[in-house]
């Protein structure tokens, strides 16, 4: 077992998943507004129903609002939450500009915007502080993992990339590539882009083992996402390899999933992108609440990394219901 | 006789065909080894054939559409709409037949939606068929309640993973469906019937065909085909991927439709044709996977592809290919 691979063990045995801190009672009783972007995926949906999770345990009135993928959605709830005269508002903003004027007029009542998973370009006095994952980062993570598990071992990497141009497939390859540089034992030497989806992943990956030598070649696939890796796991066991063991598979989400197939040998590490933004979101909230604190204008979510030895089958059984 | 049948096999389609078969060899040499292994045939020629069904399938009902001068934008969503009822029945216990046969009910039914629309309405195709592709997808995400819902039914997963005879399921179910539809309108009046709704659908009226009867069968049958190649790509994956599953590929199908020579204003039709063309559209996609591309190349060498496909085919080279063809056949009576 890699220092790696323990240090991630003793990650997960200090957090839960939902935990909450006890510290925050000052927020019982208050009332929060939330508006979400919409369901667009199973992390969002995820995301919102751990929200609603945190609110119950910390005793907060949340007022949901679905904004079906439109800011004007958006901007109209907000300016309802205001009206109500809510003790605070989340926001899960669906684009980055567009949002100085709802913003100014939260400010001037004096109710504090916590923006969650995405900025906005506004002035960062207009919010109290946005709670984001360091995308590059979840990429160094996925590499730093590999890099510990093959030593000095020759590694070809093959890559499956999210949707051409956008920010997590450009970010996620950024980070892979910075942990990987100064390893010349390990080559990403294919890479193309699955579009996140687990269809293409297996497309993709098919074309990838015929490409090395029927698989041969390959000792590792990187995912930018789980459902790609998903995909890639039932190309490789169609091809007649082992996925996890002929060929070690990493990717980034941590979708049930991805638990599931570590569960059974098939996946290696997933990193979390965690659904839990609204419990930094609570604490900040709680913290400036007492005291008057400004905290971090960004606040940057755990990325972390999960291996076999993580009780894969537990953490399936802790999100299969998130809906993910 | 001779000459007329290395005629037909000299056109446009099957030579590009061949010529994107070629690219990929030059540029991956082992394109078309193929081996045996657990009992069935691998290699990036069959993955063409396995991963060109889809599109080839929904290719099928198209060209019978876009032959009457109409257009099924919702195919598609008709895929993600099938693949999730087929994944959530099995889920829920259902036997896989009964799932199967109500995903292609389902595609059926949204079928003959869009030929009421079409045909009993008189709305244009294109909007239609906007209508199911729009809000397909929402039904699909209503059905599986925005999860993918993954399964492991063996047989299910058979249509999609399975082969037969060592070639992969979706390809011999590609194969079948071509020659049936391909018989039925070929050996009956209905192949005419539709050629001639596509060139003038009032006087076809006028001469007795039932233009209304015919176009909502026509849109039920693509209803279906997109039905088929739904439940296939879920069973694919293993999952139904309301979001994802056939994304684009109603544009896919169309192209593959242009490339086998269906002109978009109806009339004449080759669904075979369509099919090759289905392939050429995947064969150059499993070559980009192959050849080692940077992805952000991807769609450009594709429209680079297929502008060169569709330029052999315009009235144009066509005219100067005719020119030559003449030349050689004076010269060959030696």
């Amino acid at each position: 077992m890699t220092i790696i691979s323990k240090l991630a063990i003793a990650a997960s045995l200090a957090t839960a998943l939902t935990s909450v801190s006890i510290a925050q009672e000052n927020l019982q009783g208050l009332t929060v507004g939330f508006s979400q972007i919409g369901s667009e995926s199973g992390w969002r949906a995820a995301e919102t129903s751990v929200t609603k999770q945190q609110a119950e345990a910390l005793g907060v009135d949340l007022k949901f609002a679905d904004a079906q993928q439109k800011q004007e959605n958006q901007i109209k709830a907000i300016r309802g939450f205001i009206a109500q005269g809510v003790d605070a508002i989340l926001v899960a903003p669906v684009v980055a500009t567009g949002w100085d004027d709802v913003l100014a007029e939260a400010k001037e009542a004096e109710i504090p915007v916590l923006l969650l998973d995405r900025g906005v370009d506004a002035p960062d006095d207009l919010y109290l502080t946005a709670v984001m994952s360091d995308q590059i980062l979840e990429g160094r993570v996925a590499g730093d993992w590999l890099v510990g598990e093959v030593g000095d071992a020759d590694c070809r990497v093959v890559e499956l990339q999210g949707t051409v141009g956008s920010t997590p497939a450009i970010d996620r390859k950024a980070g892979f590539e910075q942990a990987i540089a100064g390893h010349d034992n390990i080559t990403i030497v294919r890479s193309q882009t699955g579009d996140f989806t687990r269809a293409k992943g297996k497309e993709v990956m098919e074309g990838f083992i015929k490409a090395e030598n029927g698989g041969a070649d390959i000792c590792a696939v990187y995912a930018h996402n789980d459902d790609m890796a998903v995909g890639a796991i039932q190309a490789i066991k169609d091809a007649g390899l082992k996925p996890g063991t002929d060929i070690k598979v990493a990717s980034i989400d941590g979708v049930p999933d991805i638990f599931a197939a570590m569960a059974a040998g098939e996946a290696n590490a997933t990193v979390e992108l965690t659904p839990d933004m609204a419990g930094p979101a609570f604490a900040a909230l709680s913290t400036y609440l007492a005291d008057g604190t400004e905290p971090e204008k960004l606040i940057i979510t755990e990325s972390k990394l999960y291996t076999p030895a993580d009780d894969p089958q537990g953490e399936y059984d802790r999100r299969k219901d998130l809906g993910y | 006789m001779k000459r007329l049948h290395l005629e037909r096999l000299a056109n446009p389609q099957l030579l590009a065909l061949v010529a994107v078969l070629l690219i990929n060899w030059l540029l991956f040499p082992n394109f078309f080894r193929i081996t045996w292994q657990d009992g069935r045939l691998f290699g990036s020629v069959i993955d063409v054939l396995n991963r060109g069904a889809p599109v080839a399938i929904l290719a099928i009902g198209m060209t019978a559409v876009i032959a009457t001068k109409g257009v099924d934008l919702s195919v598609g969503a008709i895929m993600a709409v099938c693949g999730a009822v087929a994944a959530t029945m099995v889920v829920a216990g259902y036997p896989t037949p009964v799932a199967v046969i109500a995903a292609l009910a389902v595609g059926l039914a949204c079928g003959l939606w869009n030929g009421f629309l079409v045909a009993v309405l008189d709305i244009q195709p294109i909007v239609a068929t906007l209508v199911l592709m729009v809000a397909g997808r929402g039904i699909a995400q209503l059905i599986t309640e925005g999860y993918i819902v993954t399964f492991n039914d063996p047989a299910l997963i058979f249509i999609g993973t399975g082969s037969f005879l060592g070639f992969p399921m979706a390809a011999v179910i590609a194969l079948v469906l071509m020659l049936l539809v391909t018989l039925l309108v070929r050996r009956t009046a209905i192949g005419l019937f539709i050629q001639a709704i596509g060139v003038n659908r009032a006087a076809a009226s006028l001469a007795g065909i039932h233009s209304r009867m015919l176009l909502v069968l026509v849109y039920a049958l693509s209803g279906f085909c997109a039905a088929i190649a739904g439940i296939i790509v879920a069973a694919d994956i293993r999952g139904a991927d309301a979001n994802n599953s056939g994304l684009w590929l109603e544009l896919d199908a169309i192209l593959a439709v242009v490339i086998g020579g269906t002109s978009l204003l109806g009339g004449k039709f080759s669904i075979p044709l369509a099919v090759v063309g289905a392939l050429i559209i995947q064969a150059m996609n499993t070559g980009i996977l192959v050849s080692g591309f940077p992805p952000e190349f991807n769609l450009i060498v594709k429209a680079g592809m297929i502008i060169l496909i569709l330029m052999l085919q315009s009235p144009l080279v066509g005219t100067v290919m005719g020119f030559f063809k003449r030349d050689t056949r004076q010269a060959a009576p030696k």
